[in-house]
C-alpha cells in the first residue's frame, strides 16, 4: 500500500491524544501510589514515568528494584514485557508518509504505547509526522503528572487509604484483561495459563529462587506461547481493545 | 535519589526505549510467522496475567480488603467498565471490607 502525503494536522493528533490522556492520568496515579507504597521517593517515580511511558514494563521494574534484583533480570523484564511495541512499532512503519526521517522515526518511536498505537494504526490514509507528536504530547504530559500526583498522594495520605490505592493499578490491569477475554478463548487461555504458573512459582518452595523479575517472564513466554500453539490467531482479527 | 536507582531506572528507559526504536526506525519489511503474529498477539495478556495474579491480593494492607477489591474489578470490568471507574472502585472496595474486619 502505498502511503500519500498525509494531510492530518498537529492539533488533530492534540484532539485524538486527549482520551488517551485522561486515562493515563489515572492510571499513572496508582502507579505513583505503588512507587511511594515500594520505598521510592516522588522523584524518581516521576522520573521512571517520564522515561518508560508503560504500565505493565514500570511495575515490573519497580519490582526488580524493590527486591534489588540484577540488572540482567531488569533488561530481561524490560524486553519481553514490552516486546509487544516492537511489533507494533514494525507494524506501523507501513503506515508512515515520507515526512518521516530516521530522526523524526528515532523521536517518535519513544510514543508507542498500546493506546497511541491503537489510534494511529487506525488512520487508514496513514500518518506524518506532525499528527504523531500531537497524539504522543498530552498522554505523555497526563503519564508523568499523574504519577507525581500518585507519588503525593501516596506519602501524604494516611496509611490505611493509601494501602487500598495500592490496588488501583492492578484494578485497571483486570480491567484490561477481563473483556477480551470474555470474547476470545485464547486471550482467556493465555491469562489463565499465566496466572497459574505465577502461584506456582509463589507458593511452591522449590521455586521460591527464581525472583518475580524472571517469574513473570517464563509464566508470560510460556503461557504466550501455548496459546500461539492452540489458538492461532487468524489473519486480520483484531480483538484488541 | 542513590546512584543504584539511577542505574536501574536509565537501563530500564534504555530497554525500552531500543525496543521501540530500533523496528520503528530500520525495519522496512512484514512478519509473516502465523505463530509469532499470534505469540506477540497474547503476550500482553500473558504478561498482564501473571502480574496480577496472585500479586493483587499482597496489594493492600489486608488480604481481606484486596480480596473485596479483586471481586469487585472482576464484576465491574465484567460489565465493561471503564479502566478509571474499576480502578477506583477496587480502591474503594479495598477500604470498605478493610475497615469493616477492624470494626469486628
Amino acid at each position: 500500500m502505498e502511503i500519500r502525503a498525509s494531510r492530518l494536522k498537529f492539533r488533530h493528533g492534540l484532539r485524538d491524544g486527549l482520551p488517551i490522556a485522561l486515562g493515563y492520568l489515572s492510571v499513572s496515579f496508582g502507579f505513583g501510589i505503588s512507587a511511594v507504597a515500594k520505598g521510592l521517593p516522588p522523584l524518581p517515580a516521576l522520573l521512571i514515568s517520564m522515561t518508560n511511558l508503560t504500565s505493565a514494563g514500570q511495575v515490573a521494574g519497580l519490582s526488580v528494584i524493590a527486591a534489588s534484583g540484577a540488572i540482567i533480570e531488569m533488561i530481561m523484564t524490560q524486553l519481553i514485557i514490552n516486546l509487544r511495541y516492537s511489533l507494533m512499532g514494525l507494524t506501523l512503519t507501513q503506515r508512515l508518509d515520507d515526512t518521516f526521517s530516521t530522526l523524526h522515526r528515532m523521536a517518535i518511536s519513544f510514543f508507542i504505547t498500546d493506546e497511541i498505537y491503537a489510534v494511529a494504526s487506525s488512520k487508514t490514509g496513514g500518518v506524518n509526522t506532525r499528527y504523531m507528536y500531537g497524539l504522543g504530547l498530552l498522554p505523555y504530559m497526563g503519564w508523568a503528572a499523574g504519577t507525581l500526583a500518585g507519588a503525593i498522594a501516596g506519602s501524604l495520605l494516611p496509611a490505611s487509604i493509601s494501602s487500598s490505592l495500592g490496588i488501583a493499578i492492578y484494578g485497571m490491569f483486570v480491567a484490561i484483561i477481563v473483556p477480551p477475554a470474555k470474547k476470545n478463548r485464547g486471550i482467556l487461555f493465555a491469562v489463565a495459563v499465566a496466572a497459574a504458573v505465577s502461584c506456582c512459582f509463589k507458593y511452591i518452595p522449590v521455586f521460591s529462587f527464581i525472583t518475580q523479575g524472571f517469574a513473570i517472564i517464563i509464566c508470560a513466554v510460556l503461557a504466550a506461547a501455548l496459546a500461539a500453539v492452540i489458538f492461532p490467531v487468524k489473519e486480520e482479527q483484531n480483538d484488541d481493545r | 535519589m542513590t546512584v543504584e536507582l539511577l542505574i536501574y531506572i536509565f537501563v530500564m528507559a534504555l530497554t525500552t526505549y531500543l525496543i521501540r526504536m530500533l523496528p520503528f526506525t530500520l525495519f522496512r519489511k512484514r512478519i509473516n510467522s502465523p505463530f509469532l503474529k499470534s505469540f506477540f498477539h497474547y503476550i500482553p495478556y500473558a504478561v498482564l496475567g501473571g502480574m496480577t495474579i496472585p500479586w493483587i491480593f499482597y496489594s493492600t494492607g489486608s488480604l481481606a480488603g484486596a480480596a473485596a477489591g479483586t471481586v469487585c474489578a472482576l464484576i465491574l470490568s465484567y460489565f465493561n467498565r471503564s479502566l478509571i471507574v474499576v480502578a477506583l472502585s477496587s480502591c474503594a472496595a479495598a477500604y470498605a471490607a478493610q475497615l469493616i474486619f477492624t470494626l469486628i
